[in-house]
């Protein structure tokens, strides 16, 4: 669905981000994993158009969108959420949700309805007309989903929606994501926290200082050497076998 | 409670026509003239947050379309309105294309739509087609035919015609999908970009939505005076009074600009009772938009939907 | 031909040097409080007012009335942050923005109120005298504002530099967060950089007098010659501010040269939207 390749970004001296190339098939969940300061956020927005890359082509279901606009992008179906929720802060939970309804309904009552149901099947149902200011970090985030999901997207991608929660709540919003694949929605998702990813993705891809250094099943990830040194520090990896 | 409101205000927009007394008619007319650019000034700034400090441009456009369209040309002064709609649309989508695409907001839009005015009024100063600082004398003539009204409730008439439709625009964006996504611009760039909002386009379009219908007001001022010239057409104090009814009232919303005029009037009206010197009116009226600011973020309609709440 | 030229230039550099110094307080205060100070042109308008009092009621020459009016300009602007801006501040850009233009609106109105909307001017001996350079007669009062002002862009440059006031305050218009923990009160800074903005008006507007007229409504002339120059300038740059006040007195002279005195003060709106339009960042802002 998602072809990402050599993608590079440079920030004044810094190489943010440095020729990463990823796939995402069609129906899955693909998880973008990394220590702070990877470049994870940077590879995102420069996926949804909100950074151009400086070199590299992305390609959505076989349509180049590397110079759109990130409305575009949104238009041709990948939409993204923020780490840092963005609520509409005057607007309550149904109105924000309807923002994104409006994407595909031009009429008011078709894109509240949608957005109704889309609110009520992420666990809004009880907040709808609350202002989105009064939510919880966890209801923010269930709100960033639903209204990127209001818009009928092919591809969701979900930046970091994990952060922030508590054990539960991190739970409840593993099994809303797998319930968001189901109906038929392709996700790429960044997150710190490699034990969520585990539990939700089909395939991953690790990013350190810019660059991928593995690529695998959660479960081949998990071993690799490399990735544990990228989290732990240099030598961990060795550390840990002594151990074991 | 809604009907009682809408039964109240009907009553009193219609009650003006009843008065035989032409200065208290007049007074109704400024009244509502102000709530319309109020509202039309909302339609971008309150809605779209795009808070302009030249929208005389368009008001000063209208007029001037007016005046030429008459003077030079002979036509009718009822085309104007339509000439004007258009004009005034024109000029906002062009301010707004070069302004949104350059990636100006905030202050910067501010100051941008500022210049631009000073650019109009130095323009109609020192153009021989504009008859520069002369201003533009329009021939009398009064008639229904000719938009001239001895009667000011005529005048009256089409001042609330103007802001029935201003208010319906208002109103119409509470509902719809466009004024949804003008309103998302305003609260979050971002957010509404990443939900396929496109950014140039919606905000050009609210200025050039706004600027039409100003520029009708601009009509009425040259129907009803007579006379238009560059600093009653394109200077800074129009664009602040519109500006302050809507921000006073409450931007954003459908009733503040209506709200915020009738305060300012009653300011107006009854400071000039009291000290009659020109600025103390004014004066008040930026005492009062600090308060505002201040205490009652949303205007003082918030107070009402606080109360409601 | 080339004399009238050559004046032309020399007039403009000389209004620019008055000019730089207006807009230095008005980037010094975006710098610091990243706000944009609708009110600056009504505020100069107000220093012109109290230097023509002091001229016209107790027989004070502008020039030697200049340190007061700066020191009360001062005062007045560190009062005004504490009670009205400081307040609206810590809300939105354009709660800011529209408090700093009810500030305009209350002061422009309520001098007009006070002394009506006559503009006044002082006359003294110094306001005819002129120096003769070869071909070209320069006024002087306009030279010594133009010494002046450079004396004092360089003085606040000097200031903000080596005093350790100077420090504190670049410390605070870098990274407020960072200054608090360095034991500097950010509010108390910001109150300070606003009343130094407001001081350089106040002397500003000592330099002018003698050669400008004052109304109520001067306020609107300069608020848009001065943010003109800051964003010409780069907001929140001293050498830019300098810099585009003279590029500005020039503009402005020779507009009125080339197109005429109706149609000359057009130069600066136009220079002002190309360079928003086109050069956000200005002369010399930092690329964003």
């Amino acid at each position: 669905m998602l072809e990402v390749s050599g993608i590079s970004k440079r920030f004044g001296g810094l190489q943010a981000v440095r020729e990463v190339s990823l796939t995402v098939p069609a129906g899955g969940i693909t998880a973008l994993i990394g220590p702070n300061g990877a470049g994870k956020t940077t590879t995102f927005a420069m996926i949804a158009g909100f950074i151009r890359p400086d070199a590299g082509r992305i390609r959505l279901s076989g349509q180049d969108v590397t110079r759109l606009r990130p409305d575009r992008i949104a238009a041709a179906g990948m939409v993204r959420t923020f780490q840092i929720t963005q609520p509409f802060a005057g607007l309550s939970v149904l109105e924000n949700i309807r923002v994104g309804a409006f994407l595909r309904h031009a009429e008011t009552a078709a894109a509240t309805e949608a957005a109704r149901a889309v609110g009520q099947r992420l666990g809004l149902g009880a907040f709808l007309d609350r202002p989105a200011s009064a939510l919880t970090v966890a209801g923010r985030k269930r709100l960033e989903v639903a209204r990127a999901l209001a818009t009928q997207p092919r591809l969701l991608l979900l930046d970091e929606v994990m952060a922030g929660l508590n054990p539960t709540e991190i739970h409840e919003i593993v099994a809303m994501i797998r319930d968001i694949r189901d109906g038929g929605v392709t996700i790429l998702l960044i997150e710190h926290i490699m034990q969520a990813v585990a539990a939700l993705a089909d395939n991953v891809y690790v990013l350190a200082e810019g660059a991928l250094i593995a690529h695998g099943t959660p479960k081949a990830i998990a071993d690799d050497p490399r990735v544990i040194e990228a989290y732990l520090g240099r030598g961990a990896a060795a550390r840990l076998a002594a151990h074991a | 409670m809604k009907p009682v409101l809408i039964a109240a205000a009907v009553l009193l927009a219609l009650g003006p026509f009843a008065l035989t007394s032409q200065s208290l008619v007049n007074i109704a007319m400024l009244t509502v003239v102000s709530a319309f650019l109020g509202q039309c000034w909302n339609i971008a700034g309150g809605f779209g947050g795009l808070t302009s400090f030249g929208h005389t441009i368009f008001f000063g456009t209208g007029a001037y379309a007016a005046a030429i369209m008459q003077t030079r040309w002979g036509l009718n002064p009822w085309l104007a309105l339509p000439a004007a709609l258009v004009l005034g649309a024109v000029v906002g989508a062009a301010i707004g294309a070069a302004s949104f695409r350059a990636g100006l907001r905030g202050s910067y839009f501010a100051l941008v739509t500022l210049a631009f005015a000073e650019v109009f009024r130095v323009l109609s100063n020192s153009l021989d087609f504009t008859r520069g600082g002369l201003g533009i004398n329009i021939p009398l003539g009064m008639g229904a035919a000719n938009f001239q009204f001895a009667d000011r409730r005529a005048t009256y008439a089409v001042a609330l015609v103007l802001l029935v439709l201003a208010t319906s625009a208002a109103a119409w964006l509470k509902r719809a999908r466009f004024g949804a996504q003008l309103v998302a611009l305003r609260e979050n760039e971002d957010a509404a970009a990443a939900l396929g909002i496109d950014l140039v386009r919606t905000k050009t379009a609210a200025l050039a939505l706004s600027g039409g219908l100003t520029a009708l007001g601009g009509v009425l001022y040259a129907q009803t005076y007579l006379y238009v010239d560059p600093s009653i057409s394109f200077g800074v104090e129009r664009s602040v009074e519109m500006l302050l009814v809507a921000m006073i009232g409450g931007a954003g919303s459908v009733w503040g600009p209506i709200l915020g005029a009738i305060v300012l009037h009653i300011i107006a009206d009854v400071s000039r009772a009291w000290i009659a010197t020109p600025g103390f009116a004014p004066m008040l009226y930026g005492v009062v938009l600090l308060v505002i600011i201040g205490v009652l973020p949303r205007g003082i309609i918030g107070v009402w939907e606080r109360w409601r709440a | 031909m080339v004399e009238i030229y050559a004046a032309a230039l020399i007039n403009g550099l000389l209004i620019g040097g008055v000019y730089a110094l207006v807009a230095l307080g008005l980037t010094l205060i975006y710098g610091v409080l990243h706000i944009v100070n609708f009110a600056h042109g009504s505020l100069l308008m107000v220093g012109m007012f109290a230097a023509w009092l002091m001229a016209e009621k107790l027989g004070v020459h502008p020039y030697a009335a200049l340190p007061v009016v700066a020191l009360g300009m001062f005062a007045l602007g560190w009062l005004l942050y504490r009670l009205v801006i400081g307040r609206v501040s810590r809300g939105e850009d354009r709660a800011i923005l529209l408090a700093t233009l009810g500030v305009a609106v209350v002061l422009d109105n309520l001098f007009l109120t006070l002394f009506g909307g006559d503009t006044r001017q002082i006359e003294s001996d110094l306001t005819f005298a002129v120096i003769e350079l070869g071909p070209l007669l320069l006024s002087v009062p306009k030279v010594i504002a133009f010494a002046v002002s450079l004396l004092l862009a360089g003085a606040l440059w000097g200031f903000m530099a080596l005093t350790d006031t100077g420090r504190a305050i670049r410390a605070v218009a870098k990274e407020p967060e960072g200054a608090r923990l360095m034991g500097i009160r950010p509010e108390r800074i910001f109150a300070l950089a606003y009343g130094i903005g407001i001081g350089c008006l106040g002397a500003a507007a000592c330099l002018l007098l003698p050669s400008f007229f004052v109304s109520p409504h001067v306020g609107s002339v300069f608020v848009l010659v001065a943010f003109t120059i800051v964003v010409l300038g780069g907001m929140g740059s001293f050498p830019g501010a300098v810099v585009g006040g003279l590029l500005i007195g020039v503009t402005e002279s020779m507009g009125g040269l080339w197109l005429g005195e109706s149609l000359g003060p057009i130069g600066i709106s136009l220079v002002f939207i190309a360079v928003l339009l086109f050069r956000p960042t200005g002369l010399f802002g930092a690329a964003r």
